[in-house]
């Protein structure tokens, strides 16, 4: 049913910007309204497209944050946007657009990086920086589903103050069949005296073993999603088990 | 050391979804070049160019191409051998 | 029916010696359509085929020997980067191409690693086109092309081909790797031809 969503070209449509919630220094979540949403399963994405005044256009994809159908009001999904240094259209996103205003977007997108409620086996996310966005997305259509799904996020991040969803992820991991953990890369908290990047120890102590048959998403930067990706298969996972989306 | 200036087949869902009616990111292709077959979630897409490029992750040959100009779409599907897509 | 972004104007663009629609960069972006070939020295060559098939070729020291000239132009990307007053050093077609017969109108280059693209070959003399070794007094790097690359500063840089290895001639007009995606058979930039029609 949620399948036919897929079984159609996509045209560009106008949602309306209904809120926006500031996550990090860098990152923001954008709550947009759009008529007719067709649905989207949890990890699919979808590309935003910007015009300037004279007709100049930039698009990007994002990863949709919310699950679906959403929990609280109406016809809404959620992005979260990480500003990139440098960037075109991320620094809108996350800086000047604002409620009310109109944005172009195409989707959703991508039914390879998804996890539906009715999937056999355990779950494990590892996201790499905003790669959190679309295990987050998987995550609320956990809890939408009243799954009792075993599900584990392991959450690389810079330092404390780069976690995104912070209050969320803390709502989440009180459910028991949820487990979060995080792996700080610069700066961990006061009493956490691990600081490194996720490594063959990292994957051992806090993943799902091979013999559990879980299906990992892995999303990150490229280079990110390829270490992740190998040390994955050289723990023993099934290669055919581990689901990648890497971004730029 | 490995390069990553590439992502994979979800960053291609968006453009393709312009020609195809169904989701080419669970498609099975086998690559023309060395006769690899695999999911083309798994391909590696170069982005940063003036258009959009999928190779095979065995051989980097390329898959498919698109460029999308303000007139028209422009795909090329040359290195694929075939495309399998579910019906349902 | 266009919906504008409200606030939102993009890079900034513009400018008096910038072409249309294009933004000043100072940076040098590396684009690719896959990954980049490193080719050694030792192994690299030049060959131009003519229509009727003659080869010539260079090796590196071959390529050396050849005079070269400090080049500084202005670079145009069709991805609306402009970098003004970029140093190279290279040896002109000009030389490479004095001894070779040839009547042929047209050029397509080939590059390690699969990549094409065609030019008149009228575009490639007189003084308009480079093979480029040097970037700002540095051997170039493999990710801007190196060991050596086409420079021909006044098309759009996608004509420029990365790791050129050869020319071949012909009488008729073939499109390349980008040109055959949609994207302009001559690609000047002060006509804004980016795209085919344009």
């Amino acid at each position: 049913m949620e399948r036919t969503a897929l079984r159609r070209r996509l045209m560009w449509q106008v949602a309306t910007v209904a809120d926006v919630r500031r996550e990090t220094d860098t990152a923001r979540t954008i709550v947009l309204d759009v008529p007719d949403w067709p649905g989207h399963l949890a990890g699919q994405h979808l590309d935003v497209r910007l015009t300037a005044e004279d007709g100049y256009r930039a698009s990007r994809s994002y990863s949709i944050a919310s699950a679906w159908p959403g929990s609280d009001t109406g016809s809404t999904i959620e992005l979260t946007v990480e500003q990139v240094p440098d960037g075109e259209v991320s620094p809108y996103l996350v800086d000047v657009l604002k409620v009310g205003d109109p944005l172009e977007i195409r989707g959703p997108v991508g039914g390879w990086f998804v996890w539906t409620p009715d999937q056999d086996g355990p779950v494990q996310l590892i996201g790499g920086g905003s790669g959190v966005v679309p295990l987050r997305a998987m995550l609320r259509a956990h809890a939408a589903a009243g799954s009792t799904t075993p599900v584990r996020l392991l959450y690389s991040v810079r330092r404390p103050e780069s976690v995104i969803y912070v209050s969320d992820l803390k709502e989440l991991a009180t459910s028991d069949d949820v487990d979060v953990r995080l792996v700080y890369t610069r700066e961990a908290p006061a009493g956490e005296p691990r600081v490194g990047r996720i490594d063959a120890d990292v994957i051992e102590r806090h993943a799902f073993g091979p013999e559990a048959g879980a299906t990992t998403y892995v999303c990150g930067p490229t280079p990110f999603v390829e270490t992740v990706a190998d040390l994955l298969v050289a723990a023993g996972h099934d290669p055919a088990h581990v689901r990648t989306e890497r971004f730029g | 050391m490995s390069q990553a200036n590439y992502l994979d087949g979800n960053a291609a869902a968006g453009a393709l979804s312009e020609v195809f009616a169904v989701d080419l990111t669970t498609a099975v292709g086998q690559c023309n070049g060395c006769g690899q077959t695999a999911v083309f979630a798994e391909a590696r897409v170069y982005v940063d160019a003036p258009g959009m490029v999928a190779r095979c992750n065995g051989c980097e040959s390329v898959l498919l191409r698109v460029v999308t100009t303000p007139h028209d779409t422009y795909l090329d599907l040359r290195g694929l051998t075939y495309l399998r897509v579910p019906n349902s | 029916m266009d919906v504008v972004s409200p606030g939102f104007s993009g890079r900034r663009r513009g400018g008096a010696d910038l072409p249309p629609g294009q933004y000043l960069t100072h940076e040098f972006p590396v684009l690719s359509a896959g990954p980049t070939p490193h080719i050694l020295t030792d192994h690299w060559e030049f060959t131009v085929t003519t229509e009727s098939g003659e080869k010539y070729k260079w090796d590196w020291a071959a390529l050396m020997a050849l005079p070269a000239e400090e080049i500084t132009k202005d670079i145009h990307c069709v991805t609306r980067w402009s970098k003004l007053q970029t140093t190279w050093k290279g040896v002109s077609l000009d030389t490479l191409l004095a001894d070779v017969e040839t009547g042929a109108d047209f050029a397509m280059a080939h590059s390690y690693g699969g990549y094409t693209t065609n030019l008149p070959l009228d575009d490639l003399l007189d003084g308009q086109s480079w093979i480029a070794y040097e970037y700002d007094g540095e051997p170039l790097d493999p990710e801007h092309g190196g060991p050596a690359r086409l420079l021909v500063p006044h098309l759009y840089f996608w004509k420029s081909a990365k790791w050129v290895r050869g020319l071949v001639l012909s009488d008729t007009e073939d499109l390349g790797f980008w040109e055959t995606a949609g994207y302009h058979e001559y690609g000047d930039p002060w006509k804004e031809q980016r795209y085919a029609g344009d």
